[in-house]
């Protein structure tokens, strides 16, 4: 059984005039384990794939299945459940909570989780241990580097352990250099044996992957498995 | 478990949401602080009119009835009643030995008079003519010595009761029995003292008086023939109103009144005290409640549009917390918990200024800041918070996390 099954999705946005097809009929499997790019040019569809792909969205047509379960026809609040336990983000943007220090905002999903401070804060501690920023666990986000910041997000994706590491141009707002840490840093994670889709429209990002997906005008174009040492 | 984390995450959130709007989250309460401080004073002069009506009121007792020419509370224009016949001592004393009602009864006549012992004096105080009923009818309890017999009652004896206050005021370092205290040219012994009661409607101090035969006071005190009134305790509540028409019709013997005549007279009772003052007690509650609400509700809306301010501002962290498993009753517990916690903050500022009021209050009237009133002021205004903050939240837990992410 595959990790993700998409079958026949499609995502329409009704606006006034006409109605906007984002996604036309894609049909894709992903394995556990795989490190997988999603490309295209901007305005194919990336986005609204990236945002079913994470539970953030469900398709107008077309069934969505993760580890098994159909998860295209949920509300709200199991997706957001899904979402808690199933797939860590990291945002082009970072998306941190400005005002909490770094522990607190990798101690956020487990809030929702209901799991208990003392073993938040030890979980919390590991995973910054772990990106490397167990001395900045008290800092503000605005203390931060560029790319200190999207290892606090890393952090915070991977510390409820979940299915998938979902990322949108992870890369996008740090300079060259950081970009390729943490594109070092994701490499590592995916030789661990997590799950990672990167969607991203620069090449170089997609050289680290196994697999790139390309898409275009919402419809896959093609699908290439990348063998590298 | 689940529910308490997110109610934990909510009051951090809100408490570091307010620290970081202090002087918004300060403004923002000041509808909330003036209707504490109302609903506060208000309740604190309220409870103390009550305290201070239930205490005079006991002293006189629900079961006795007042007769006497006028009616305490009437609708009649006084100058339908301005010449009524006063109640004479003789009419008095026929009506007592009719009423078959009665307990205790009482002829009374009150004057105020100065009184003097040696190089001390006291103008002002009430002296009351009484008979050797009073002390039953009155509730009267003495702390020394005894009541006015039967025997110096009918023989107009020189002799009295004091209250308390005065027996202190002038005899403070011995017993005031057996002293011969001065009341416009007579001479009267002390033969018992009154345990301290209190004040009347906070007006006459029961404590500042005098008691002396009725008898003595009309023959010798009083140049002219005074009239009176008469007291009658009866003997169970139940038999109010008979013994109400009873005491009628012996009056309307008494006074001569034809068929068909009204009554030029008046049975008054403590009944009627109540019912005033329950009427001022519900106009001024009303008042109260209606300026508390007033600015509750002008509060209520300022709260709704800072706090719909405060959604719009932080739609990009509720996408955030939504994408990392925020459900929809975490949002929504998130930003009620703000807003409670902004109006609970403004009931802290009212009562803080409410308080020191109470305290000059109370110089005035019995004032006192209860517990169970704080109590009431603070959970009125969570309850506020809630109800105001419920729409904004309402919209914040309802945001598509997807739009939310792409807010800036
Ligand atoms: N919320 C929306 N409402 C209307 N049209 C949308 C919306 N989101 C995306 N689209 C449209 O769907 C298409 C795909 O958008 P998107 O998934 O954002 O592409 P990408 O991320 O690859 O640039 C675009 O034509 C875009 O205009
Ligand atoms: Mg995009």
């Amino acid at each position: 059984m595959p990790l993700i099954r998409l079958q026949d999705i499609w995502r329409s946005y009704q606006m006034a005039a006409e109605t906007v097809h984002a996604l036309r009929g894609v049909s894709l499997s992903i394995e556990r384990g795989e490190y997988v790019a999603i490309m295209g040019p901007s305005g194919s569809g990336k986005s609204t794939m990236m945002n079913l792909l994470g539970c953030l969205d469900t398709p107008t047509s077309g069934t969505y299945e993760l580890n098994g379960t159909d998860v295209s026809h949920m509300d709200d609040n199991e997706l957001a459940e899904i979402r808690n336990r199933e797939i860590g983000f990291v945002f082009q943007t970072f998306n941190l909570l400005a005002r909490a220090t770094a522990l607190r905002n990798v101690e956020l999903p487990m809030v929702y989780a209901g799991v208990t401070a003392d073993e938040r804060r030890e979980k919390a501690m590991a995973a910054l241990t772990a990106v490397g920023l167990a001395d900045r666990v008290d800092h503000q986000p605005n203390e931060l580097s560029g790319g200190q910041r999207q290892r606090v997000a890393v952090a915070r994706a991977l510390v409820n352990t979940p299915s998938i590491l979902l990322a949108d141009e992870p890369t996008g707002n740090l300079d060259s250099k950081t970009g390729v840490e943490i594109l070092a840093l994701f490499d590592q994670l995916a030789s661990r044996g997590n799950t990672i889709i990167v969607v991203t429209h620069e090449e170089k990002v997609a050289l680290h992957a196994r697999r790139v997906v390309r898409i275009l005008d919402g419809n896959i174009a093609s699908d290439e498995r990348v063998n590298r040492p | 478990m689940n529910f308490l984390s997110e109610l934990r995450e909510g009051l951090l959130i809100a408490w570091d949401s307010l620290r970081a709007n202090k002087l918004r989250s300060a403004l923002t309460t000041l509808g909330i602080v003036i209707g504490i401080v109302t609903v506060t004073l208000m309740g604190t002069a309220l409870a103390g009119l009550n305290a201070a009506f239930i205490k005079s009121i006991s002293a006189i007792g629900t079961d006795v009835l007042f007769v006497a020419p006028w009616a305490w509370f009437s609708d009649e224009p006084w100058w339908k009643t301005r010449n009524r016949r006063p109640i004479l001592l003789a009419d008095a004393r026929a009506l007592i030995r009719q009423a078959t009602f009665a307990r205790a009864t009482s002829i009374d006549v009150n004057r105020l008079a100065t009184v003097r012992y040696r190089d001390r004096s006291a103008s002002g105080v009430l002296v009351n003519g009484t008979t050797e009923g009073g002390v039953e009818v009155g509730g009267l309890v003495l702390k020394e010595g005894r009541f006015l017999s039967a025997a110096e009652v009918d023989g107009g004896r020189p002799v009295c009761v004091v209250g308390a206050d005065l027996a202190a005021s002038f005899f403070p370092f011995e017993s005031p029995l057996g002293k011969k205290v001065r009341i416009e040219g007579s001479n009267l012994e002390i033969v018992g003292v009154l345990e301290k009661r209190g004040k009347f409607l906070g007006m006459q101090s029961l404590d500042n008086q005098v008691l002396v035969p009725v008898t003595k006071l009309v023959s010798d005190l009083i140049a002219y023939r005074p009239p009176v009134m008469v007291r009658i305790k009866v003997r169970d509540l139940k038999e109010l109103d008979e013994a109400r028409e009873e005491i009628r019709g012996i009056m309307r013997k008494i006074r001569r009144l034809a068929p068909g005549e009204p009554d030029d007279f008046a049975i008054n009772e403590q009944g009627a005290f109540i019912k005033t003052f329950e009427r001022m007690n519900t106009v001024l509650a009303g008042a109260g409640l209606f300026i508390t609400s007033l600015s509750l509700f002008v509060g209520g809306i300022g709260i709704m549009n800072i706090m719909f301010v405060t959604v719009a501002e932080r739609t990009r962290e509720i996408g955030i917390r939504k994408a990392i498993g925020a459900k929809r009753r975490a949002i929504l517990t998130q930003f009620l918990i703000e807003a409670a916690m902004i109006c609970l903050l403004g009931g802290l500022i009212g009562l803080a200024i409410a308080y020191p009021i109470t305290l000059v209050m109370d110089r005035f009237m019995p004032a006192v800041l209860s517990a169970s009133l704080v109590g009431i002021a603070l959970l009125v205004s969570v309850a506020t918070g809630v109800i105001a903050g419920f729409l904004p939240a309402w919209r914040a837990s309802k945001m598509n996390p997807v739009d939310a992410l792409r807010a800036e």
